[in-house]
C-alpha cells in the first residue's frame, strides 16, 4: 500500500505542479493574481474534447488545438483586460477582480453550450494501461503527467535563465520602468507571458481532464483554490516553487488519507500548509526582497 | 420609417403579449424550480423534461377540469440560497398554486420551509435524504427514500455476490452522500455486514486512488458507495485503473445511466436500487420512455421519471379541488387533495404515506413503492430478482 500511495502522491503532485506553472509564471512577471487561470485550464480541457468528439482528431492534434485556443485567449485576456489596467495604472486589486469576471463569464458561456454536466473523452489506452510492478500501478498518463511538469518546469527556467528573452523578462520582473528604459519591450513582453501562463494553463487542462476522467464547467475552480496554495507555498511567482509546492500538497493529501483518514484530509494537508508559512512566510523559494520570476 | 414600422411591430406585440398573459390567468400556475445550470442540472435537466412531458399530455387531453396547467419554470442552480430566492419569487410574486423542487436535498432543507411558512405545497421529486418531509405538511415528495431502497440494495446484491465485508467511500460535505452513507451505515449494521474501512471525498475532488488504495488494502468483497454520479463514475474508474475489480454498491445518486458514459469501459458490477427502471417492461413505463424518446430525443432516466409522475399525481388531486381562483383556499385545497392520491405510472404503483415531523407531530408525506435492485452490465441495467 505505501508503494502504491507514493505513486498516487507523485501523480497528484505532478497534477497540482502542472497547474501552477502557468498561474506562478503570470503572476511573477505581470503581478498578476490571474483567477481565470482555471477557466483557461477548463477551456483547454473542452476543446481537446470537442476536437476528439466533433473533428475527430488524434489525441495529439487534440493537444495542439487546445494550446492554440488557450494562447489565443491568454492573448485576448492581455490585449483587452490586463493591458488596458495597466495603462490606466488601476489598482492591484482591479485585474483580480477583472480576471474573476472573466472566468466567471467563460464558465458560464461554456455551460450555456455544452450544458454543465460531467463530459469525459472517449476511451483510449494512455489513462488506462500503465506499468505493473508487484502491487503498484502507474497509468502512462501519470507517468506523462509527471514528467512533462519537471520538462515544462526545465524549459521555463532555461528560457528566464539562458535566453536572452528570458533576461528581458527577469528585468521586467524586477522593475517594469527600468526594462523599459533600457529599451525592452514591456507590453509585448507583458502579452506573451500572458499568452505562455495561458497555454501552460490549457495544456494542464488536457492532461489533467484526461487522467480525473471528468470535464465539466466549474473544474478549474477546486483547482484554482489548490493552486493558489500550492503557489503561494512555493513562493509567488517562483517557478521551482509551484513544482515543489505542488508535490507538498499532493503528498500532504495523499498522506493525511493513508494514515490519517480521509475525513481529515483537507484539515492536515492545509494545516501543513499553514505550519509552514507560519515558519517562512515568503514560501518555499519565495525571496524576502520580492524579487520574482 | 423602417424603424417607425419595427416600433409598430414591437408594440403590437406587446399588447398581444399582455393579453394572452391576462387570458393566462385562468389556468393552473404551477412553479418549477429545479437546478438547470450547475452541477446539479444533470439532474434538474431531465426533470424539467419530465415536468413538460407530462403537462403536454395533460394539456392535450383537455387539460384538468378544462384548465391547462401553465408551468413557470426557475432555475435554482442547486444552491441553497438560489433556491430560496426561486421559491419566494414563484410563490409570491407569480403567486403559483404549488411548487415542484428543488433538485437537491441541500437546498430542499434550506428552501422548504419558505413554502411551508407560505402554505404552499412542495412537492420534490428527488429530495431523498432524510428529514426533509418533517419540515411540515406542506411537504411532499414521490422519491424514495434511501432509507427505503439502500437496505433492499445491499440485501440483493450480499444474497448474489455472497459478499461478507465491504469498505465504504462517500461523499462527506452534501447532505444527500451524507444521509445516503448514514442509511447504508444502518443497513449493514441491520445485516451483520462488517465495514473493513470507511473513507470519505469532497465535492469536486477528481482523485479518488489514496482512498482507493487504502481501501483495496483493506481486502473488502464490494465497495458501498454513497457519491453523486459525477464523482462517482471517476471513483469507479480509479478502481478499475488501480485493479479493484470489486462490485460497487451505489445509492441514488448512482442510478443514473450518465455513468454508463462517464465510465465508459468501466461501469459494469455497479449496483443501485431504484424505483424505476428502463427495463420496466410495464405498461406505464413503456409508454412513458416512447412518449419521452419522442419528445426529446433522448432516453429518459430515473429523475424524469419521477417528475413526470409527479405531475400526474398532482392532476389526479388537482381532478378532486373545486379551484376558486382565491390563492390561498386554492392552495389549501389541492394540500388536502394530494395525500390520498394512488397512482400507478412509470415508477408502478405509487400512494403516500405520512411522516411526523421533528416535534414528533404528522408532518409531510414520502412516497411508498418498491424497489427495483438492478446490477449494470456491458452498458446495461439487468434486473436482479
Amino acid at each position: 500500500m505505501l508503494a502504491q500511495q507514493l505513486v498516487n502522491a507523485i501523480s497528484l503532485g505532478g497534477v497540482y505542479a502542472l497547474f501552477a506553472l502557468g498561474f506562478t509564471l503570470i503572476f511573477g512577471v505581470l503581478n498578476v493574481v490571474n483567477l481565470a487561470h482555471g477557466a483557461m485550464f477548463m477551456l483547454g480541457a473542452y476543446t481537446a474534447l470537442q476536437a476528439v468528439l466533433l473533428l475527430k482528431l488524434p489525441l495529439a492534434a487534440a493537444m495542439l488545438a487546445a494550446i492554440v485556443v488557450t494562447a489565443g485567449a491568454g492573448w485576448l485576456l492581455d490585449r483587452f483586460i490586463l493591458a488596458p489596467l495597466r495603462a490606466r495604472q488601476a489598482p492591484h486589486l482591479a485585474p483580480m477582480i477583472a480576471t474573476i469576471g472573466l472566468a466567471i463569464s467563460l464558465n458560464s458561456t461554456v455551460q450555456g453550450i455544452f450544458g454543465a454536466e460531467n463530459l469525459r473523452f472517449p476511451v483510449h489506452g494512455l489513462a488506462a494501461d500503465g506499468l505493473r510492478l508487484g502491487g503498484v500501478q502507474i497509468t502512462w498518463l501519470e507517468l506523462q503527467i509527471i514528467i512533462l511538469a519537471f520538462v515544462l518546469m526545465a524549459a521555463l527556467l532555461w528560457w528566464l535563465m539562458r535566453t536572452r528573452m528570458g533576461c528581458a523578462l527577469r528585468a521586467l520582473a524586477e522593475s517594469r520602468k527600468a526594462a523599459a528604459l533600457l529599451g525592452i519591450d514591456v507590453e509585448g513582453l507583458f502579452r506573451m507571458t500572458s499568452v505562455i501562463a495561458a497555454l501552460l494553463g490549457g495544456v494542464a487542462g488536457v492532461l489533467i481532464a484526461l487522467y480525473t476522467n471528468a470535464v465539466f464547467p466549474q473544474m478549474g475552480q477546486p483547482m484554482l483554490h489548490k493552486g493558489i496554495a500550492v503557489v503561494i507555498l512555493g513562493g509567488m511567482g517562483d517557478i521551482r516553487g509551484a513544482l515543489l509546492g505542488g508535490f507538498f500538497l499532493g503528498f500532504a493529501e495523499v498522506f493525511s488519507i493513508a494514515y490519517v483518514g480521509s475525513t481529515m484530509r483537507d484539515a492536515v494537508a492545509f494545516g501543513l500548509l499553514f505550519a509552514i508559512l507560519l515558519l517562512r512566510p515568503e514560501g518555499l523559494f519565495g525571496k524576502a526582497a520580492q524579487r520574482r520570476a | 420609417m423602417m424603424s417607425m414600422q419595427l416600433t409598430r411591430v414591437l408594440f403590437g406585440a406587446l399588447i398581444a403579449l399582455g393579453y394572452f398573459s391576462s387570458l393566462s390567468s385562468a389556468q393552473i400556475k404551477i412553479g418549477v424550480a429545479e437546478a438547470l445550470t450547475g452541477n446539479a442540472a444533470q439532474y434538474g435537466v431531465p426533470i424539467r423534461k419530465g415536468f413538460e412531458l407530462a403537462a403536454s399530455e395533460i394539456n392535450g387531453s383537455g387539460g384538468i377540469n378544462g384548465q391547462k396547467i401553465e408551468l413557470i419554470v426557475e432555475d435554482e442552480q442547486g444552491k441553497k440560497e438560489e433556491a430560496i430566492n426561486v421559491f419566494k419569487k414563484l410563490i409570491f410574486q407569480d403567486k403559483v398554486l404549488m411548487l415542484f423542487g428543488p433538485t437537491l436535498s441541500n437546498s430542499a432543507q434550506a428552501s422548504d420551509p419558505v413554502a411551508q411558512g407560505a402554505k404552499v405545497v412542495v412537492f420534490g421529486t428527488s429530495n431523498t435524504a432524510d428529514g426533509i418531509t418533517s419540515i411540515g405538511n406542506y411537504v411532499f415528495r414521490n422519491s424514495v427514500t434511501e432509507s427505503d431502497i439502500l437496505p433492499v440494495t445491499l440485501k440483493v446484491a450480499a444474497q448474489k455476490t455472497g459478499l461478507k465485508k465491504v469498505a465504504v467511500l462517500y461523499g462527506n460535505d452534501d447532505i444527500f452522500t451524507k444521509s445516503g452513507f448514514d442509511n447504508f451505515k444502518k443497513a449493514l449494521e441491520a445485516l451483520k455486514i462488517p465495514v473493513t474501512t470507511t473513507e470519505t471525498f469532497a465535492k469536486g475532488d477528481v482523485d479518488f486512488k489514496p482512498q482507493l488504495t487504502k481501501i483495496k488494502a483493506s481486502n473488502p468483497d464490494a465497495i458501498v458507495l454513497s457519491a453523486l454520479v459525477a464523482e462517482g463514475a471517476p471513483a469507479m474508474v480509479q478502481a478499475r485503473q488501480l485493479g479493484i475489480a470489486l462490485p460497487f454498491i451505489g445509492g441514488n445518486g448512482m442510478n443514473s445511466p450518465k455513468v454508463f458514459d462517464l465510465a465508459k469501459g468501466n461501469s459494469d458490477n455497479l449496483w443501485v436500487g431504484s424505483p424505476w427502471s428502463i427495463e420496466n417492461p410495464a405498461a406505464e413505463n413503456k409508454r412513458f420512455i416512447a412518449a419521452y424518446q419522442k419528445a426529446h430525443s433522448a432516453l429518459p432516466d430515473q429523475f424524469a421519471a419521477q417528475a413526470y409522475d409527479a405531475m400526474y399525481i398532482v392532476a389526479q388531486a388537482l381532478k378532486k379541488v373545486q379551484l376558486s381562483g382565491k390563492l390561498e383556499a386554492d392552495r389549501s385545497a389541492l394540500r388536502s387533495a394530494l395525500p390520498s392520491v394512488q397512482i400507478t405510472g412509470a415508477t408502478g404503483a405509487f400512494k403516500f404515506r405520512q411522516v411526523n415531523g421533528k416535534d414528533g407531530k404528522p408532518a409531510g408525506y414520502d412516497a411508498v413503492q418498491t424497489a427495483i435492485v438492478m446490477m449494470t452490465k456491458g452498458s446495461q441495467y439487468v434486473i436482479q430478482k
